[in-house]
């Protein structure tokens, strides 16, 4: 029988290799990847503490979750493909107008 | 057998997220993603809950990882350029790694005391539980959604349009 922290650790990894990917990755897609792991992460997490409550409150946010990320993804890439158009380059260190 | 198809599924989730920082052509990070993604609905299975695993695969790795493939496709994205590497991030990058691993363990490990091992069938999320709380309990979030998607879709559009 596999404990429901089990669960938990591993979307503690998952989360932990999300934070590591957006920070390390340069491409601005790989970046948007990254977030969408921790989001995947942060889902286990929420049908873990579900199964342990029995409750099923924890399914409806992962759905609220997932609906929001779509809605983020179609945003994201929007404005991924208009930086593109605009300043030819997917790597995030050459985009560094805003930086003081 | 739970335990084997815990520790297969689990492995495959973490061996695909760590492919996913290896590789650095955008294409087989995207790939590894829905490695990720497959092996979580599995995971969703094993704890009951139906309707998300399916929510999972149909709209996770169909619908928004599609999307992202078509974004790299699109732009042709190549493989991400060495950049100069900063000491910080070389020297401080993987104990800070762990230490950011071992905080969120800590904290998500302890309401866990009970420890109640996972039953296959002992907590079913079905569609017709899901609907049922989504269409009583959750109805007003369930229609504010509708309202974001709309302007999601907006921006979107907005967005990608090319300027005249």
């Amino acid at each position: 029988m596999v404990p429901v922290s089990w669960y938990l650790v591993l979307s503690a990894v998952l989360f932990a290799l999300g934070a590591a990917g957006f920070l390390f990755k340069r491409n601005i897609i790989t970046i948007f990847m990254s977030i969408e792991l921790m989001l995947n992460a942060v889902n286990l997490s929420f049908v873990a503490f579900a199964y342990y409550w029995r409750h099923i409150g924890g399914h409806i946010f992962v759905f609220f979750v997932i609906v929001v990320a779509a809605a983020e993804a179609a945003v994201g890439l929007a404005i991924i493909i208009t930086v593109f158009r605009n300043r030819e380059t997917l790597n995030a260190d050459d985009l560094e107008e805003m930086k003081f | 057998m739970q335990l084997i198809l815990f520790l297969i599924f689990a492995l495959l989730a973490v061996g695909s997220a760590v492919n996913l920082l290896w590789q650095r052509h955008p294409i087989s990070s995207a790939l590894s993603l829905i490695g990720v993604m497959g092996s979580l609905a599995v995971l969703y299975l094993l704890l009951g809950a139906e309707f998300i695993a399916a929510i999972q695969v149909i709209v996770y790795a169909g619908a928004i990882m599609v999307l992202f493939v078509f974004v790299i496709m699109l732009l042709n994205a190549g493989e991400e350029e060495r950049t100069r590497r900063s000491l910080f991030a070389r020297f401080l990058g993987l104990p800070l790694f762990v230490l950011l691993l071992a905080q969120i363990v800590y904290v998500v490990y302890k309401p866990s005391a009970g420890d109640l091992p996972v039953q296959f069938g002992g907590f079913i999320g079905g569609a017709r539980e899901i609907g049922r709380a989504l269409f009583r309990d959750y109805l007003l979030p369930f229609e504010v959604t509708s309202v974001l998607i709309l302007v999601a879709i907006v921006g979107a559009v907005v967005l990608a349009r090319s300027e005249r």
